[in-house]
């Protein structure tokens, strides 16, 4: 939902970065406000997931100019567990199997942490089991998921639910999805976009990317950007999406699209 | 060259005479240790622990402490033990009871054995949940009821150079005698515990397990230290699992990590039997574990599951092998290594396959995690394979902690140092999480979690 007068959560301006000396991002700039839903589309390798791992602070990724400011602070001088602390959530394209330790956990460390942040004491094991229970719901989650490993031998799907899971549970001011639908049936998609609908308020913001269209039918953008080369090349409403999923992303490149919507 | 022996039936013991003859340090080893006054056991008991006593003696001139040129000890250099004047163990230390407490569980309350020192400990001891039909007890105490213990010093490899370093200096040992068709539902617990004295001492724990045919029980073997000392435990276990039998065992080795172990499992398999084992190996300077599995019958079925975990300067080597004689045999090995700082972990599995055992169903992983540049790991599979129909797998994988794994952790708030401890602990708890006592589970995990890395 845009609101004008709403916080600035994400600002970012002219930002660059490579991977292992190759320029991937090369002057990207955004703007997301407190309430809005934005989705990045745009072709293979035009840096949509390099942007999300940038801004999540994976130490494969160098920036090399711009910046990044996240609600008035310097995103790109916080470590990756600041980051997180801080509110932003990256839901992985490809969520990490981590034998051993199990979701329930994974869950309760990664949420004392936020905790303790916040100030606040370390909820109680019943407390906790209680909120996790609750967020569970969210995703249609089985408790028996608590239990097991955390991602070990889930499918695909599963694998998504929990991601948004772990999102509900830390509730972060700038959500990111990168591609979190790929690789979906339609009803573990329906299931994963009625969990990001239900977590998005007029306090935070999601950024979306997708290759896809069909994930926008359920989750409705405020704003469609399309990626290139490592900028945005150009913004629309959610209609772009629906321009781009039925004449590609050719005409978009060749410049026939609409100019930037100034913001 | 000969041995002389006490010609008095009453104490054996070396004599100091001949001992310039004989291997320097492995003889005054044995030198040192207590005669053993025999007048007060059982007449078969002190004939058996006489007769094993003098034949290991004898034995042991004939042997020389290995050394790195020696293919069985390639990675693992003796010369910091051979260094040490080791001296007869404190037969009573001064400890108080309640140093002992964080080595006992509720599980065994009434189901162990314990051993300080060497010496059997009746006051740390309960037996009383054990049933009829089962003698849980040391050596010295037994008496003629049960003949089981014959079977003591009569598994194979025990010519090995400190299986005979035990037997020569045999003076007591843990006794499990089950008889056929028991079931015993509380875990049977044998602590071993070496206090550290003003000297370094010589402590070489025996134990000897029998389970009649169909029976069944838990046994968990564990080796601790109180103090800091230099001190040498040489354990030697013998295990008979009798025809369909089941034998699940763990054993726990975490001495001070100034002290040398060496530890022999020698375990026969008679038909259609299972031996579980999982050996974890968190203490000791320098560490050693021998675990040699025997099937010697039909459709038998071995698990072995192995972990060790090592800092510092610490060195632990495992050496295993399964031999199989006869068909439709199974085995499964899970090793794990996790090795930081300037530690050396050593992982050597055997697996003979002999003509006979046709359809020898054999598989065997190593993994090993490497936590520092100067951590360093040796893995050698050793599949000898006679028979020409079975199937035998092996892998062997040696990676440090994973970017991707860490960072994820990491985006959901834990730092780098959280992240890292809980993907070693992830690492380590598949093999802890075998062992089938709860409070014992939760020790060692929390022992795992709170390790610094």
């Amino acid at each position: 939902m845009i609101n004008e007068n709403s916080e600035v959560i994400l600002s970012v301006r002219d930002l660059t970065a490579e991977v292992d000396g190759t320029p991937i991002l090369k002057g990207l700039t955004l703007e997301l406000k407190a309430g809005e839903v934005h989705a990045i589309m745009g072709p293979n390798g035009s840096g949509k997931s390099t942007f999300s791992k940038v801004l999540a602070g994976h130490p494969g990724y160098t920036v090399t100019g711009g910046e990044v400011i996240f609600r008035g602070e310097n995103l790109l001088e916080m470590e990756p567990a600041a980051r997180s602390r801080s509110g932003v959530f990256l839901a992985f394209q490809y969520p990490i199997e981590i034998p051993g330790v199990s979701n329930m956990d994974f869950l309760r460390v990664a949420y004392n942490a936020h905790r303790k942040h916040q100030g606040l004491e370390e909820l109680d094991a019943f407390d906790f089991d209680d909120l996790v229970r609750q967020k569970s719901e969210i995703v249609k989650m089985d408790p028996s998921f608590l239990t097991r490993s955390v991602n070990e031998g889930f499918s695909g799907g599963e694998k998504k639910r929990n991601e948004i899971l772990q999102m509900a549970m830390l509730e972060p001011k700038l959500g990111i999805l990168d591609e979190t639908d790929s690789g979906l049936d339609i009803d573990a998609l329906k299931i994963v976009a009625n969990g990001v609908n239900q977590l998005t308020t007029a306090e935070n913001t999601m950024l979306v990317i997708t290759h896809y269209q069909r994930l926008l039918d359920y989750i409705i953008p405020d704003y469609v950007h399309v990626m290139e080369g490592g900028r945005i090349i150009t913004t629309g409403s959610k209609e772009l999406a629906l321009e781009l999923e039925a004449r590609g992303y050719d005409w978009v490149l060749e410049g026939e699209a609409p100019q930037v919507v100034a913001r | 060259m000969s041995i002389q022996v006490s010609s008095n039936p009453e104490t054996i013991a070396p004599n100091p005479a001949s001992s310039a003859m004989l291997d320097g340090y492995l003889f005054s080893l044995v030198s040192r240790l207590p005669a053993l006054n025999l007048t007060t056991l059982d007449v078969d008991i002190a004939a058996l622990v006489q007769g094993l006593r003098e034949h290991a003696l004898l034995r042991l001139q004939e042997l020389q402490t290995p050394t790195t040129r020696d293919e069985e000890w390639r990675f693992t250099d003796l010369s910091s033990l051979v260094q040490v004047e080791f001296q007869a163990a404190d037969r009573t230390p001064p400890i108080d009871r309640t140093q002992l407490d964080p080595f006992l569980f509720p599980e065994a309350a009434q189901s162990r054995l314990v051993f300080v020192n060497g010496v059997y400990s009746p006051e740390l001891s309960n037996t009383e949940a054990l049933p009829e039909g089962v003698m849980v007890t040391n050596l010295l105490s037994a008496s003629g009821q049960s003949q089981g213990y014959h079977h003591l010093g009569k598994q194979p490899g025990g010519d090995e150079v400190f299986a005979v370093l035990n037997t020569a200096g045999l003076a007591d040992a843990a006794l499990v005698l089950i008889s056929a068709n028991q079931t015993i539902a509380p875990p049977i617990h044998l602590l071993f515990v070496t206090v550290s004295g003003t000297t370094s001492a010589l402590n070489q724990p025996r134990c000897l397990v029998v389970a009649g045919t169909g029976s069944s029980a838990t046994l968990i073997e564990e080796y601790v230290g109180i103090g800091q000392g230099a001190d040498f435990i040489n354990a030697v276990t013998e295990i008979w699992v009798e025809p369909n039998a089941r034998v699940h065992h763990s054993r726990v080795q975490r001495e001070s990590t100034s002290a040398f172990h060496i530890g022999r499992t020698a375990v026969s398999q008679g038909r259609d039997s299972h031996y579980t084992c999982n050996a974890v190996s968190l203490g000791a300077r320098l560490s050693r574990h021998n675990l040699e599995v025997m099937q010697t019958g039909e459709q038998t079925e071995t698990i072995l599951n192995g972990l060790t975990l090592i800092g510092g300067e610490q060195v632990a080597d495992t050496h295993s092998a399964i031999v199989y004689t006869k068909p439709h045999g199974r085995s499964r090995q899970l090793h794990k290594c996790i090795v930081d700082d300037r530690a050396h972990g050593v992982f050597n599995g055997k697996v003979f396959v002999s003509k006979a055992a046709q359809l020898t169903d054999a598989g065997q992983i190593n993994r090993n995690l490497l936590l520092s540049p100067k951590a360093r790991i040796d893995t050698k599979p050793q599949l000898e394979i006679i028979a020409d129909n079975v199937k035998c797998s092996h892998g062997a994988t040696v990676s440090q902690l994973d970017e991707e794994e860490v960072f994820y952790l990491q985006s959901r708030g834990l730092d780098q140092a959280t992240s890292q401890k809980l993907l070693i602990y992830g690492f380590a708890i598949e093999v802890i999480n075998q062992i089938p006592v709860p409070s014992l589970q939760n020790t060692l995990s929390q022992v795992i979690k709170e390790r610094a890395f």
